[in-house]
């Protein structure tokens, strides 16, 4: 989708924090975040467990852990402040105007209701009409989504149905209320290859639709080439990249990146057998005061001054950023002898 | 590749009997269907399909875990079922999926990867203590993490643990079920290099069992392709990905998502979901799923049709449509 056939920004976040109360101190979750996604758009959300997407996530739709505090600078939802807005306002609208599919079918549909009763409470409770209309649009969304017998599949509970059609449940079940976001958090990682690619044929004719905003958190580059207008990626809390999807996959700017496309074995370009370039390391801890660049202790290019103080995610270009130093990554193998015995 | 083989399934066949209520009869269901497969020494053998098309129970019974209710698996050239416990465990041992559930969490690594050496009653306390360390070494972990906790690693780490513990008995086959499947991407990475270093250097025999065809494409010498319990293609694996023979195969592969920004998401229709495994389709059973579907494939089995090293089961291939035009 062209930018022009998009529409404007319907959410715009600027310095989102969050923090953990943990008992080493306090863990940054999240640290300064900016994002937008435009009527339309889709806007991938790459990284690695523990980088921060989830809790970003979270965040947006006000379902954070009671422990962890949360500040932003700016969090607008269709230009409605949500900085200011209470428990109850937000609770408004969630599932309203911003909608979640989260990982796991399984656990996050409630297994004691059926798939109907769990549908038209949404609709319900934002007060968009009556018992008997709830119970239409949620026939017509399940077949919508591809279900067919919704009549009947309406009165099932999560446990009669796979986990592909519990995705699709799932889907239809944002839907309810027309939202104008969806955020999906790794929505197809449970599911076989084959389901995986329909489930995402399904979201993606469903956001060209109705056009949604689309926020996919993955960990698949693979997911986020096909479906992505532009990524994000996350490491350690901190956006370390941004830009247009074919930008950043043809010359990522920062070493994270770069790392992240080496190490997935691709049919037809890395050689069968071959070493494949794993990231050495693990990712830092989060508590305590964050010093330098996050990634600098398994970075192959790290210098000095990516010790001395935190780095700051640069400009550099046309809606393009990257939190590194370096203006270019040096053509030198990612696991060079820097790290030589530590790469295992 | 020497030749020799090491690991063999003749015609091997699980039926698992499923309760189905108090006052009908248990109803049968067929979880692996006459799987033939010889595994050479040194070679690495993905095995990849759906959830549910038997991939797993085939792993079971190849370690012994499980008998077969047909056909005979043979190892090192004895059948499985004559073979005691103890022995087979030698020689065959599996890596888990999920390191998070596979190791015992009140235990420390030092405890959890000697255990093996424990109940075979190998070498004294120091000895045992040597060996430990000597495999930690080798799978990329720090000895000081002797005598941490599971909870206390990351999931890479945790992996390296159960590979540890699987190579304790200096093993001829590992079976690994969906090694990489709940690790991050770049431990991913790290832990498929580790299993092909082990390989070359241990002279190791693999099994992967996935459904990340990548990684298969990466790892394995030979791919066999299973749906519900048969296995409906198999062979080289640069053959086989270069030239899928089989429709569902091909279908798996145009499935996988390469990161390329060029390409949209794959168009292909793959009909309804995967079949209740009770109650098999007749004929071909991929046929309610299959964009190739001919009238032969609702009636008669495909026959199994060989040719050197590779095997593929559909009517498109066994001439069945020739007859029918013919």
């Amino acid at each position: 989708m062209t930018r022009a056939e998009r529409g404007g920004p319907v959410l715009q976040v600027e310095g989102l924090t969050v923090e953990i109360d943990v008992p080493a101190g306090i863990l940054h979750a999240v640290s300064d975040v900016d994002l937008h996604v435009d009527q339309g758009e889709t806007l991938c959300i790459v990284g690695e467990s523990g980088c921060g997407k989830t809790m970003t996530a979270l965040a947006l739709m006000g379902l954070l852990p009671r422990r962890a505090r949360m500040r932003a600078e700016r969090l607008e939802l269709e230009g409605r402040d949500l900085v200011a807005a209470g428990r109850q306002q937000l609770a408004a609208l969630r599932g309203d105007r911003i909608a979640m599919i989260f990982q796991d079918p399984m656990t996050s549909l409630n297994p004691v209701y059926t798939i109907g009763n769990q549908m038209e409470e949404i609709y319900l409770r934002h007060g968009k009409g009556s018992r008997k209309e709830a119970r239409e649009r949620a026939e017509y969304l399940l077949a919508k989504v591809g279900i067919a017998a919704p009549r009947s599949r309406r009165e099932q509970y999560p446990h009669q149905l796979s986990g592909g059609l519990r995705q699709r449940v799932m889907i239809a079940m944002t839907l309810m209320c027309e939202p104008i976001v969806i955020i999906a958090d790794e929505p197809t990682t449970a599911l076989d290859v084959t389901i995986q690619a329909q489930v995402l044929h399904l979201l993606s004719d469903l956001q060209k639709e109705y056009r949604m905003a689309l926020v996919l958190i993955t960990h698949d580059l693979g997911v986020v080439a096909r479906m992505a207008d532009r990524v994000m990626v996350m490491y350690a809390g901190q956006v370390v990249e941004t830009g247009a999807v074919e930008d950043v996959f043809a010359a990522p700017m920062h070493p994270y990146t770069k790392g992240l496309l080496d190490c997935i074995p691709v049919p037809g370009k890395t050689q069968p057998g071959a070493k494949l370039g794993a990231i050495p390391g693990m990712v830092p801890s989060l508590v305590g005061a964050l010093e330098g660049c996050q990634f600098r202790g398994r970075c192959a290019y790290a210098l000095p001054a990516c010790a001395a103080s935190p780095v700051p995610l640069r400009e550099r270009g046309p809606g393009r950023a990257s939190r590194c130093l370096l203006d270019s990554i040096p053509n030198a193998p990612a696991t060079g002898p820097f790290f030589a015995g530590v790469a295992r | 590749m020497s030749g020799e083989t090491i690991l063999e399934c003749r015609g091997v066949g699980r039926v698992f009997a499923v309760r189905s209520g108090m006052f009908t009869a248990n109803r049968r269901l067929r979880a692996v269907d006459d799987v033939d497969l010889a595994l050479e020494r040194g070679e690495v053998l993905a095995i990849v399909g759906e959830s549910g098309c038997g991939k797993t129970t085939l792993a079971r019974m190849m370690l012994g875990l499980l008998p077969p209710t047909s056909g005979t698996i043979l190892v090192m050239g004895r059948p499985i079922v004559e073979i005691d416990r103890a022995e087979i465990a030698r020689a065959v041992q599996p890596v888990f999926q999920d390191p998070y559930s596979s190791l015992n969490p009140r235990k420390t690594l030092a405890s959890i990867i000697a255990l093996p050496l424990d109940v075979h009653g190998i070498g004294t306390g120091a000895e045992r203590r040597r060996r430990v360390e000597e495999l930690m070494e080798l799978v990329g972990l720090p000895s000081r993490l002797l005598y941490v906790y599971p909870s206390q690693l990351s999931g890479g780490q945790r992996q390296r643990v159960a590979i540890a513990r699987a190579l304790a008995m200096k093993p001829r086959i590992v079976i690994c079920d969906e090694p990489t499947s709940a690790l991050d991407v770049s431990v991913q990475a790290q832990i498929l290099n580790l299993l092909q270093d082990l390989r070359r250097e241990l002279d190791l025999t693999l099994v992967i069992v996935s459904h990340n065809l990548a990684v298969v494409e990466h790892m394995a010498d030979r791919v066999a392709v299973m749906y519900l319990g048969r296995i409906i293609e198999a062979g080289a694996t640069a053959s086989v990905f270069a030239r899928p023979r089989h429709p569902y195969t091909q279908t798996l592969l145009e499935a996988v998502l390469t990161p390329d920004t060029s390409r949209g998401l794959p168009e292909f229709v793959l009909g309804p979901g995967f079949p209740n495994p009770l109650d098999p389709p007749p004929g071909c059973t991929f046929h309610p799923r299959c964009p190739r579907a001919m009238p032969a494939c609702s009636s008669a089995r495909p026959a199994t049709l060989r040719e050197g090293g590779s095997l593929v089961e559909c009517h498109l291939y066994d001439g069945a449509a020739a007859m029918k035009a013919g």
